[in-house]
């Protein structure tokens, strides 16, 4: 089960209205490499994991849903204002057709999250491989919105989450290290 | 620069349609040279911490645009 706290892990602020950043922000939302993405891919893959990474799969899941919300804030605070002639200006014209300003989980391309962006195969060491890769691709994402953004307090919050995204590749790391040292080794304490 | 960045230099042609960009760079977070973490290393203060998004200075490694100027109070 879960316990929720009401409030972000790291504060979003959005200073300048420009909805054409929802556009692009709405890849780590709903995209291949996106944060619901992660979590629904680690949250599934732990069942079945070695019971020493577990819980890593679990801490880590459970953070990329506070990941997610955070996107959701930023995404929400820049278009729920937006007039339909601006929607259109930033390109969401296609958006505002079907959801008017609601969030939905598609990529920045319009294309819906769909499961096959997550895989399970079931060997730990292909899982994890396939999580350390989703890190570094989540994190090369947040490089490029970054790059494409000139909201600084947005992009605060965006280099926030891609040094998450560090970390967490780095725990996936050592986790294959500890799945490689538990064969065949005596270890005395 | 951050030394966790890289340089290379693709060719280009005398017939390329746009302008060249001579030298790219990619990011090589710090992630791909500890193996597993050590301990003892060096962390910022929790407040540090919770700003920057880790407790280990060996693993913060910004990434600014290259059309934005850093601000005063990033710890890189």
């Amino acid at each position: 089960m879960w316990l929720y706290e009401k409030k972000l892990q790291y504060p979003v602020k959005v200073s300048t209205c420009n909805p054409m950043l929802a556009k692009f922000l709405v890849e780590q939302y709903g995209g291949a490499d996106g944060e619901l993405a992660a979590a629904l891919r680690y949250l599934n893959q732990r069942y079945t994991i070695p019971d020493k990474v577990i819980g890593l799969l679990t801490d880590i899941g459970t953070e990329e849903f506070a990941h997610l919300e955070m996107i959701a804030t930023m995404i929400y605070k820049l278009t729920k204002d937006a007039t339909p002639e601006q929607m259109k200006q930033a390109g969401l014209d296609a958006h505002y057709a079907n959801h008017d300003s609601a969030l939905f989980y598609h990529n920045a391309a319009g294309v819906p999250w769909t499961a096959s962006y997550i895989a399970a195969k079931g060997d730990p060491i292909a899982d994890l491989y396939e999580d350390i890769a989703a890190e570094e691709k989540a994190r090369a994402t947040y490089q490029w919105i970054i790059n494409m953004s000139d909201d600084p307090d947005l992009n605060d919050g965006l280099r926030y989450l891609r040094e998450r995204e560090i970390i967490h590749s780095q725990r996936f790391r050592e986790a294959v290290e500890i799945l490689k040292d538990e064969q065949g080794k005596k270890r005395v304490f | 620069m951050s030394t966790h960045r890289r340089v290379w230099y693709p060719y280009a042609s005398p017939f390329d349609p746009c302008p060249p960009i001579k030298a790219k760079t990619y990011s090589t977070p710090p992630n791909l040279f500890l193996g597993f973490q050590p301990p003892n290393l060096e962390q910022f203060t929790p407040m540090q911490a919770l700003r920057t998004g880790t407790l280990w200075k060996v693993f913060y490694d910004p990434w600014y645009s290259p059309y934005e100027a850093p601000r005063e109070d990033d710890h890189s």
